[in-house]
């Protein structure tokens, strides 16, 4: 299983069916492959896909590894793409990078300590806005209905909301 | 020569923008007319000289005159006349020269306009606008000047950044710079509001216009800057979440409050804090942006150098910000809301929650951008926050927004019964959810790309409604055929009409967006001469490679040949650009594109001798409908913004 | 509208964010510091580009320099050549290996590269860039320095200098206290 064929499953199928014609237990060993390749290679495509874009390209400017055309995000694919091969988790990938890159590696900050603040205070901040909000609204519903144009003519006060309701339509 | 010219002409500049300043506020407290009229003719005398700098900075980029350093790092003989035009904002300092002058030419615009009206304003305002073009004028001669000399003078120059050298580089900078720079007039009108007192919505309706103006110039400016993005930077993609990116994009969402809330205001008096607390903010993002970009605190492509340039810009920022926030604070209890609402489910507060969504969306972009400075500071540890943060968080954010711009324009001012709302709703909100289950159908799974396919298809439902009942309803009382009366509903309500317009191409955006992100298809594979890629329908052979050499770079082309459902489609040749001096060679994509769909190739490596090379090849769908929205949003903007012909002269008394 | 207190505290609000903006001046977003720092280097094997081998794990008891250049490194890379040839060639008969890595270049222009400044010292490409990446390696030029014992002890980024490269080989050459070195790992991670 190594990472270069695995970019080119067509390319290995095609060429492992030759060889597997010379003997039974190897036909089974190459079906066995050729059902399981597109399967697995399209699954460890997915993890690569999704680890990269998690990954920060680390020549670039904030683009992620899975974006970066550069030949060190390049470089990082195929790295990605062989330990995921060889077996090694997501994690246990995405652990590597940031034992040697350190936090800075993640485009998005891990779920834990001081972190948390950058991932909850967005959502705290629309729970307490929208129960100000509402605070607000029924203040001014509650208000008896004092508003300051009122003071003014029935008559005029109706022609005017007549042609504002015009007016919006 | 022509950089004394220039500095010399921005040193008069920043003596005349001070005594500007001065002039019209000791001229209207001691009602002199005389020392006024002189403080506005300072302003147009400023505009003269900024402009004169700027003009001696073109024409030193014009003729290749390298004994001024700017010219040396941002210009070549060997470029063709335009980009030597664009070198003035390839740069930090040619940059802020354009920015002064836009600055510049606004307040003078202001002055020309207003000259003998809005008296009890209007010095304020020329305060404030004179002393935002002083800064800049100041930042240009202390830290940042774009006339220093080069010496030796060199034969030839070291051409812009080579991502700069794309004919969008002359379009997206103008675009943005107006967004950022329209947004100082209200900004300074609000601050004459609350310097004087004069908190009625008088200020809020000279004003509108030129807010809508900035938000148009700002909405193209990002989008254009999309644009740009996807065929120049090579990744495929139009939106990095970038700290400057996001730095456009906070001032785009408080201004968009802004122009929503506004409308609160004139039609009931309320929100008058809030209203002048969203411009505030809005202008402070502009210069936090700015501070952003040129400050070198966070690294970003689009950043320019760092420098001292950093701390002005954060004075700046304390300046308006503390200011700001005193005078508020200060006028908080003349500003108690008055108005009432008959039911909660009003457009007041719907318009509430419109703010409350985009303010918290543009707190999201806040705390994102600076989270790793926060991080360092606090536990020492740098942190990454890009986009996989900010499509969790914006993402819910965003589309909670996309359905009140949907629900908001049916719901009626002062409150409406649920019956009512719900035969609004009723026949678009079918729409929608029928748009999600076809798409389910379909074979899409991905909850939030069904969920906005339903809400944008409800939110362009909700838009052609509103039309067709206007257009019956005119057809009913005036008796007009359609297209009249279509042409009546925008005379007689641009606003509206024109707003429903810019919905419409945000459900596109939304629709566009959604689609290009989830449904990529990416294929990057070696091949050898003659060999194939497929992606999506696509086949793609590499048939060899051609070199070439360009003003500034070696330019290697790839030869692919195209096929679309085995017919042979046509021919792409996506390139690599080698520059001397750059790290890496910048990849010139390749790209057709579709109403659907885009193909979009981009080579990767490749052998010299042409027998293999990496490509990678994109079928990105439905990003040309995110152009499309863009361009219909400004286009509803436009026809907000014409202006109307007539308004019922007891409505306009009864409002102010 | 008199300026209360109580009032002076909303605008005062605004403070923590512009000293929080103004901490970014005090930081260089470009300095990662390494968490490899004072860990044990990760192994590596060269195949030199005079055909040579070369193991890491074979350098131990020994001061090494490892070195990620690039010969499109400009102009970063092309200050410091100088720099490790004379270094090497002052210290190699004292327990100091200097070791380059090439990465993300073409074998031709590495060769250039090392016959411009007529390298001596140990040289050898990472054409899958297993070895930049597992020293954490994101912009080049970058030097690490590695202790006797085989730890990274410090780490630099961008061109070095013939002082830096002095002051730490010496250091963990011996010349100086172990405390001190301890002081100077913490310093930098701050």
């Amino acid at each position: 299983m190594n990472g270069k064929l695995r970019r080119r499953p067509v390319e290995r199928s095609e060429r492992t069916r030759v060889r597997g014609s010379r003997g039974t237990p190897l036909v089974v060993f190459v079906l066995a492959i050729v059902v399981a390749l597109p399967l697995s290679a399209s699954s460890v495509e997915q993890q690569v896909q999704q680890i990269t874009s998690e990954l920060r390209c680390p020549v670039c400017q904030g683009l992620s590894v899975a974006d970066s055309p550069s030949q060190m995000a390049n470089q990082m694919r195929d790295l990605i793409r062989e330990r995921l091969s060889a077996g090694e988790s997501p994690e246990a990938v995405k652990a590597y990078f940031v034992e040697r890159y350190g936090e800075w590696i993640l485009l998005a900050p891990k779920r834990e300590g001081f972190n948390l603040l950058v991932w909850v205070l967005p959502f705290l901040g629309l729970g307490a806005g929208a129960m100000a909000l509402v605070i607000v609204v029924r203040r001014w519903k509650r208000q008896p209905t004092a508003d300051a144009s009122l003071t003014i003519d029935p008559a005029h006060l109706d022609r005017v909301r007549r042609e504002l309701a015009e007016d919006q339509r | 020569m022509t950089a004394d010219l220039g500095n010399i002409a921005l040193w008069i500049a920043l003596v005349v923008a001070v005594y500007g300043a001065v002039a019209a506020i000791v001229g209207h407290r001691q009602g002199r007319p005389a020392l006024l009229d002189s403080a506005y003719n300072g302003v147009l005398v400023h505009c003269a000289l900024v402009t004169m700098a700027l003009l001696s900075l073109e024409y030193a980029l014009i003729t290749s005159d390298f004994s001024i350093q700017y010219v040396v790092f941002n210009s070549s003989r060997n470029y063709p006349v335009w980009y030597k035009i664009a070198g003035l904002w390839g740069a930090l300092e040619g940059s802020l020269l354009l920015w002064a002058w836009m600055q510049a030419v606004l307040a003078a615009l202001v002055v020309l306009l207003y000259w003998r009206k809005h008296l009890a304003f209007l010095p304020y305002v020329i305060a404030v606008l004179m002393g935002i073009s002083a800064f800049f004028v100041l930042v240009m001669l202390i830290p940042a000047n774009p006339f220093t000399q080069h010496f030796p003078v060199p034969l030839e120059g070291r051409g812009l950044n080579p991502l700069l050298e794309d004919t969008s580089m002359l379009v997206h900078p103008l675009l943005l710079y107006s967004g950022y720079v329209g947004f100082t007039v209200p900004y300074a009108f609000a601050m004459a509001a609350l310097i004087t007192g004069r908190l009625s919505a008088e200020w809020l309706y000279i004003t509108r216009r030129w807010a809508v103006t900035a938000w148009m110039f700002l909405t193209a400016g990002i989008i254009y800057g999309g644009w740009w993005s996807y065929h120049v930077l090579g990744w495929g993609g139009y939106w990095a979440w970038d700290p400057v990116e996001n730095a456009s994009f906070m001032p785009w969402l408080a201004g968009t409050a802004y122009i929503h809330s506004v409308m609160t205001q004139e039609k009931r008096g309320m929100l008058k804090v809030w209203n002048l607390a969203l411009i505030s903010l809005t202008f402070a993002l502009v210069i936090f942006g700015t501070f952003l970009t040129r400050s070198g605190i966070l690294t970003s492509v689009h950043a320019f150098t760092q420098g001292a340039v950093g701390y002005f810009f954060l004075a700046l920022l304390a300046v308006i910000l503390l200011s700001t926030v005193t005078l508020l604070t200060l006028r908080a209890d003349q500003l108690k809301t008055e108005g009432t609402v008959d039911s909660v489910l009003s457009r007041e507060s719907a318009f509430l929650f419109n703010n409350l969504l985009l303010i918290t969306f543009c707190f999201t972009l806040f705390l994102g951008t600076i989270f790793p400075l926060l991080a360092e500071a606090v536990r020492g540890v740098k942190v990454s926050v890009g986009a996989p943060y900010f499509n969790y968080v914006a993402g819910p954010i965003a589309l909670g927004l996309l359905f009140l711009m949907g629900v908001g324009p049916v719901i009626p001012w002062r409150g409406g019964s649920w019956g009512g709302l719900g035969r609004n709703l009723l026949g678009p909100g079918v729409v929608g959810l029928a748009a999600g289950a076809t798409a389910f159908v379909l074979g899409i799974r991905g909850p939030s790309v069904v969920a906005t396919y339903a809400v944008a298809v409800f939110v362009a439902a909700i838009a052609v409604q509103e039309y067709y009942r206007g257009i019956r309803a005119r057809r009913k009382t005036a008796g007009e055929g359609p297209l009249r009366a279509l042409g009546q509903l925008f005379a007689r309500n641009r606003r509206r009409y024109g707003g429903l317009v810019v919905h419409l191409g945000v459900a596109l955006l939304a629709i566009g967006i959604a689609s290009s992100s989830t449904f990529q298809v990416q294929r990057e594979q070696m091949l050898k001469k003659g060999e194939a890629l497929e992606a999506g329908s696509y086949r793609v052979r590499f048939d060899g490679i051609t070199g070439s050499r360009g003003p500034t770079h070696v330019k290697v082309q790839g030869i692919f040949t195209v096929f679309n459902d085995r017919h042979e489609a046509g021919q792409m040749t996506p390139a690599l650009r080698f520059y001397p001096r750059q790290q890496e060679p910048i990849a010139e994509v390749d790209y057709w594109i579709g109403f659907w769909e885009d193909l979009y190739v981009i080579l990767g490596s490749f052998d010299r001798e042409g027998n293999w090379a990496v490509i990678k090849v994109m079928v990105n769908p439905m990003v040309s409908w995110i152009w499309m929205g863009g361009a219909i949003m400004v286009l509803g903007t436009l026809l907000a913004l014409w202006p109307a012909r007539f308004r019922s002269a007891a409505v306009r008394g009864e409002r102010s | 509208m008199t300026l209360t207190w109580k009032k002076l505290l909303v605008p005062l609000s605004v403070l923590p964010v512009l000293f929080l903006l103004a901490y970014g001046f005090r930081t260089d977003p470009r300095q990662v510091p390494s968490p490899l720092i004072e860990k044990e280097a990760p192994p590596f094997a060269l195949t030199l580009f005079d055909g040579e081998h070369l193991s890491l794990e074979k350098l131990r008891g020994k001061v090494v320099v490892v070195n990620f250049w690039a010969s499109w490194c400009v102009p970063a890379c092309y200050e410091e050549a100088p720099v490790l040839e004379a270094a090497w060639r002052a210290y190699r008969d004292s327990d100091v290996v200097i070791v380059g890595v090439n990465v993300q270049d073409t074998e031709e222009a590495a060769r250039e590269f090392m016959r411009r400044f007529e390298f001596s010292f140990p040289n050898g490409p990472d054409p899958r860039g297993k070895i930049s990446i597992d020293y954490g390696v994101y912009g080049i030029p970058e030097t690490f320095i590695l202790d006797k014992e085989g730890r990274i002890a410090y780490k630099h980024i961008g061109a070095v200098t013939a002082e830096t490269l002095s002051e730490h080989i010496n250091r963990l050459l011996g010349e100086a206290p172990r405390m001190e070195d301890r002081r100077k790992g913490h310093e930098r991670k701050t």
